[in-house]
């Protein structure tokens, strides 16, 4: 059975508004990061399947995609280095107990 | 490159020299060798300038020298010197020289304090040397800038109150004039950033000349003490320290008038004669309006900077005449003004250091008590209030004279209203001296004070001279002056 | 006659010499620099006048104008510029004898009035910085190098007047007639533009073609402006309010510049630009009779009550230069036979008046140094002590009331013949006002020397003759009285020029004696006895006008009003309110708006990164539906 190109990108578009709903309503960091996350794996997945229906003698498309993960792992690394020292300083990863940031 | 860049260079190694000084000493070591340079210079330059004319130097600008620094938008470092920018070179090294001495004792943080100093210094040399519109421009906001931190840190009363305030319409000053600058270069066809060859092509159309003449105008207005955008002036000056109070009220605001001559007036004659009456009417505002404001000042600075409201007005009030007499009156008044209003803020500052109070109902008597400067203070006064002799009548009197022979009726009015601005001067200056230097001390803290030390004398008597030497030898400079108004009257004479 | 210049140099030179290194010098040294300047000034001045006078006529009767001496000292425009020279014709040569013989007489008695004072070497300076200024003024070229030099001679009273800086009474008079006649040059200076403007020139003679190009039409203009600085420095009422109140000033400061020299300068004036008065501007020069003759009624009856002896001295010199007014001011025509006359009298009055009105204050000096004070009430009997100084102030008076044969007879009876040309209303009025002139000043000679004697202050104080420095100049003063009278003026100074021969008229000389002697006769009756009953009953009966005339007609209250209230009150203090709140109001309320509106969308950059990306995604969406839209 063929899969057609409609159902990855449902599947993409469901991650996306998830990400996008996580993103805006969780207060935790983490929470905030794994929406952000969910985002870029949406797109992700979008480069693939673009590349595989529309580009079929192409790669840049999963080549991109690869890099986007490595991006991603990067920064979710810097991240968290972040999250755990802001942790260590005021014993909270929500967003509204470091406010103070701005100043 | 020409000898003309030395007024750059000398700043340039003050600075070097002031950043690697250690000590107290040899800051002032260097201080005085570089402000003794650059007044040498100064004398030097103008016995060159006239020995040039003499021997039958006729262009309008000599010493020329270009050297491109941004090719694609035809900004050149491009400098070059005629009378009016001779006499103003003269009289900013007059004031840097005596600012050194005035700020001798200054603490604390004297290193960095005429670091600042220089730094404005040089700003204010190479405004006058340049002679092209982007230059002049950046030399420009170079003395602005350090104004805020000399006022901000070594200031008194409420200094940042003062230096913002000064720094911030000085700016929206400047924006103006950027704008101004921008549309007078491509108005002229966006191929030279050149004053003269600007000046030469006369090529802006009537309609943006209507535009960017305001908008110039008003940019060095603003520095110029213009009504109603003078605010700034009482503020600053009764904030700031008293070497800058002489170098802003002295040097500073002549920025302003040359360049509204410079600028405005030369390169866009046709909007300034359509539109000048307008402004003729706020500087005439200014000057009677000054004057009466200083009538009532309780403040020592406060009188003297309403006063250089006043006087400053009459600088503008002179060029807007649009004639050659009235013109030469204007920059002769610029001379006679910085040097007058240099030496009260020097004054003042002496006589603030010693009795710690501004106010003129708290001090009496100070004649017999410090003697010296109190002399200085009424020749001071009285050179202020158009005392023959004395470099402010010359000036005054070529203004009022030039002005009168305008011939239309309004502008003939104007001067006679702004004629009784000198029976107010000679209220409040009286009213001064009267107040605070005759009488008996009755403050016994104010019996014990001490007179001037000698590098306070050397500055106030050199101050006086060059006032005197003025007032009572006027006629080759106003030659001077005169020959170089001329080429830039002549354009705005329909 | 080139040297004429050092005429004005020498001062010069002595006043910078004594300004800055007086200090270092004794009060001899000092007094000697100065007064063997002006001695060489003075003897420089007679050479002239008699160079002057001796050389031939010219063809038409007059004498050469001269003007050895002329550079441009200011150019202003290609025909406009200041000339500093030297300008020597009739009248300028008389005012040097005037102004050189006073101001050297002066100089010589300060050495004994101001011995020991604070700042000798100071008061020498002064006197040598106004004396230079007051010969610059006289022998001005032209209106501008006049405008120059009456600036300085207004600083050089300034500084003269305060010369005692600490008493609040001298600071408050110099500050007074500083400004007064400040305001008062600015008219002046009015005039001088407008007279260039139409007349096209500085000199004294205007350009005849821009004249006759409708320029002059506004002479009028420009002279009666310059009439009115004239009126400042003369001291023509309403402007004469700060003269007497320059009294503060040391006495014989007060003898030279507000007697002799200073407060002649508007007589000068109008006489410098008589010929052109009288062509341009005849109506004017009647506006200045008027003045003049109100003047002089005015002064004189404030003069008939005050007490204080240098006041009585100062209302009658404004009095008497009412007269030199009146004089020139009805001159109809530059002939002296046909109605010129009066431009001789004045200026023959102007050279008796400032010899016998010197003497007086230099009298009074003397009287003052020994009593300790200016009223009458500490004088009295003082003819006992003061032999030397009775003798030369009774010659004075006399002179001043026009007795024969004294100097003032013969000048103030040619003002009276001149009036009576003019009008007989005006000449009656100006005889009678010479009455009350003989009747103020015997009023006071009689307080002075005789009346009643303040005894217990005289036994304190032991009133004798002063040293033989101040007695000199007064001998000398009362001798040049006692002969000016008949010096033959017409032949040196007439309207035209040409010589003109004085005769005594004898009606109207006659009438001058009588109403001259009379007067006299009345301040014997009134106040030659120890008590006076008369002058009391009379005080009381006219209780208002003696109150008013004794506080000199509240003029100085007018003034008061106009400079606290007005000035001050109604436009200083607003002007400099609207400045504070207003003007810099609207600045501060535009930095405050400024502030306030980031203030306020400040709440958007709240730093939630959530609230961010909701609007970015909304931005995002928005733009999305308008691409497709």
């Amino acid at each position: 059975m063929m899969i057609n190109i409609e159902c990855y990108l449902v599947v993409s578009t469901i991650m996306m508004f998830a990400g996008i709903y996580g993103f805006f309503t969780r207060h935790n960091m983490l929470a905030m990061l794994i929406s952000v996350e969910l985002m870029l794996n949406a797109t992700d997945i979008n480069f693939a399947v673009f590349n595989r229906f529309l580009f079929p003698a192409m790669k840049e498309g999963y080549f991109f995609s690869l890099f986007s993960i490595a991006i991603s792992a990067a920064e979710t690394a810097i991240a968290i280095a972040i999250m755990i020292n802001i942790y260590r300083n005021v014993r909270s990863i929500q967003t509204k107990d470091i406010e103070d940031m701005k100043w | 490159m020409n000898f003309l860049s030395l007024y750059i260079f000398i700043p340039l190694l003050m600075l070097v020299g002031l950043w690697l000084a250690k000590g107290l000493k040899t800051v002032r070591g260097v201080m005085v060798v570089g402000s003794s340079a650059l007044l040498m210079l100064s004398i030097g330059l103008v016995i060159a300038y006239l020995s040039a004319r003499h021997a039958g130097a006729a262009a309008e600008m000599l010493f020329r020298a270009e050297m491109m620094w941004y090719p694609s938008l035809h900004i050149a470092y491009s400098v070059g010197v005629d009378g009016i920018s001779v006499a103003m070179l003269l009289l900013s090294s007059i004031i840097v020289f005596t600012g050194t001495f005035v700020s001798w004792r200054l603490k604390p943080l004297t290193k960095e304090y005429f670091l600042w100093f220089t730094l404005l210094a040089m700003g204010v040399f190479g405004f006058f040397i340049s002679i092209d519109l982007f230059t002049m421009f950046m030399f420009y906001e170079v003395a602005l800038i350090p104004m805020y931190l000399l006022i901000g840190v070594w200031g008194s009363g409420p200094k940042e109150y003062a230096a913002m305030k000064l720094t911030l319409m000085l700016m929206g000053g400047s924006a103006l004039l950027l704008i101004g600058i921008l549309g007078i270069f491509y108005g002229s066809g966006g191929t030279t950033m050149n004053i003269l060859e600007i000046a030469k092509l006369h090529n802006i159309p009537l309609a943006q000349q209507c535009i960017w003449f305001p908008i110039t105008f008003l940019g060095f207005g603003v520095l110029g003490a213009l009504f109603p955008f003078h605010t700034w002036s009482p503020d600053g000056h009764a904030s700031a320290p008293t070497a800058v109070s002489m170098l802003h009220a002295g040097v500073l605001m002549k920025l302003g008038g040359y360049g509204c001559f410079r600028v405005a007036m030369y390169l866009m004659p046709e909007a300034a004669n359509q539109m000048g009456w307008i402004f003729l009417i706020l500087t005439g505002i200014s000057v009677v309006y000054g004057a009466f404001s200083a009538c009532v000042q309780t403040d020592l600075k406060y009188i003297n900077a309403y006063s250089s409201v006043s006087h400053c007005g009459l600088v503008l009030f002179a060029l807007l005449m649009m004639n050659r007499a009235a013109a030469t009156g204007a920059v002769l008044q610029m001379l006679s003004h910085g040097l007058t209003t240099a030496l009260f803020f020097a004054l003042i500052g002496m006589i603030y250091g010693r009795t710690h109070t501004r106010n003129i109902n708290e001090m009496r008597g100070l004649m017999r008590i410090m003697p010296f400067l109190s002399v200085g203070f009424v020749l001071a006064g009285l050179a202020n209030l158009g005392l023959p002799g004395f470099s402010g009548f010359v000036a005054e009197m070529t203004i009022f004279v030039g002005s009168f022979q305008h011939f239309d009726a309004f502008h003939r009015v104007l001067t006679i209203i702004a004629c009784s601005s000198i029976v107010i001067t000679a209220v409040y200056i009286l009213r001064l001296i009267g107040k605070i230097l005759y009488g008996t001390c009755t403050n016994k803290a104010h019996l014990k004070l001490s007179d001037a030390t000698w590098e306070e004398r050397l500055a106030v008597i050199t101050l006086i001279c060059c006032m005197a030497g003025l007032g009572l030898a006027p006629s080759w400079i106003s030659h001077m002056i005169s020959n170089s108004v001329g080429p830039i009257v002549s354009q705005l004479i329909p | 006659m080139e040297y004429t210049i050092f005429i004005l140099i020498l001062p010069f030179l002595s006043f910078l010499f004594l300004g800055l290194a007086g200090k270092w010098m004794s009060h001899r040294a000092a007094g000697l620099v100065g007064t063997l300047t002006l001695g060489a000034v003075a003897a420089m001045s007679y050479l002239t006048a008699f160079l002057y006078f001796t050389a031939p006529r010219l063809a038409d009767g007059t004498f050469a104008t001269l003007i050895p001496v002329n550079f441009e000292w200011l150019p202003f425009t290609s025909t406009l510029s200041i000339d500093m020279g030297v300008l020597l014709d009739p009248i300028s040569v008389m005012m040097l004898i005037v102004i050189s013989t006073v101001s050297l007489m002066v100089h010589i008695y300060s050495f004994g009035y101001m011995k020991g004072e604070r700042g000798f070497q100071r008061y020498y300076s002064f006197l040598s910085l106004f004396s230079m200024s007051m010969l610059g003024l006289v022998l001005a070229t032209n209106i501008f190098q006049m405008y120059v030099y009456w600036e300085l001679v207004g600083v050089s009273s300034y500084l003269l007047i305060g010369f005692f800086y600490t008493r609040p009474a001298a600071i408050a008079a110099s500050k007074k007639a500083f400004i007064v006649t400040r305001f008062a040059d600015l008219g002046f200076l009015i005039g001088i533009l407008v007279y260039s403007y139409y007349g096209g020139t500085f000199s004294f003679h205007p350009d005849s073609s821009m004249l006759m190009a409708g320029g002059a039409a506004m002479m009028p203009l420009a002279l009666g402006l310059m009439f009115i600085g004239g009126a400042g420095k003369s001291a023509m009422f309403p402007l004469h309010i700060w003269l007497p109140d320059a009294m503060e000033g040391p006495t014989p400061v007060s003898a030279l510049i507000h007697a002799a020299t200073m407060v002649v300068a508007g007589v000068y004036l109008v006489a410098r630009m008589f010929p052109l008065f009288i062509v341009y501007a005849p109506g004017v020069l009647h506006i200045v009779a008027y003045v003049g003759a109100f003047t002089a009624f005015f002064a004189a009856s404030i003069a008939c009550v005050q007490s204080d002896i240098k006041r009585v001295l100062a209302f009658s010199t404004i009095s008497q230069i009412g007269f030199m007014m009146v004089a020139l001011g009805v001159c109809t025509s530059l002939d002296p036979n046909l109605g010129g006359l009066g431009y001789m009298a004045s200026m023959f009055h102007l050279f008796t008046h400032a010899m016998f009105k010197s003497l007086l204050f230099l009298c009074a000096g003397c009287i003052i140094e020994q009593v300790h004070s200016n009223e009458m009430s500490a004088m009295g009997g003082l003819r006992k002590y003061m032999p030397v100084t009775h003798i030369a102030f009774l010659i004075a008076c006399l002179a001043i009331s026009g007795i024969p044969p004294f100097s003032g007879f013969f000048s103030k009876d040619e003002i009276l013949t001149a009036s009576f040309n003019f009008s007989p209303i005006m000449g009656w009025v100006m005889a009678i006002i010479a009455g009350m002139t003989a009747f103020y000043m015997f009023r006071i000679y009689f307080g002075i020397f005789w009346g009643t004697e303040n005894k217990e202050l005289h036994e304190k104080l032991h009133p004798h003759e002063n040293p033989l420095t101040m007695t000199i100049p007064l001998v000398i003063l009362a001798g040049i009285t006692c002969v000016a009278g008949f010096i033959p003026f017409g032949q040196f100074i007439s309207s035209n020029g040409q010589a003109y021969h004085i005769d005594i008229e004898l009606s109207t000389a006659l009438t001058s004696i009588i109403i001259g002697v009379v007067s006299i006769a009345l301040a014997i009756f009134m106040y030659m006895r120890p008590t006076q009953p008369v002058a009391d009953s009379l005080a009381r009966k006219f209780k208002e006008l003696y109150t008013a005339a004794y506080h000199r007609f509240y003029v100085d209250e007018v003034y008061q009003f106009i400079t606290h209230r007005i000035i001050f009150g109604c436009i200083s203090t607003p002007i400099a309110w609207i400045d504070r709140h207003i003007i810099d109001g609207l600045l501060n309320f535009s930095a405050w708006s400024a502030y306030a509106t980031s203030d306020s969308i400040r709440s958007l950059q709240s730093g939630r990164v959530q609230q961010y990306a909701f609007v970015f995604l909304l931005g995002a969406l928005a733009l999305i539906l308008l691409l497709i839209l």
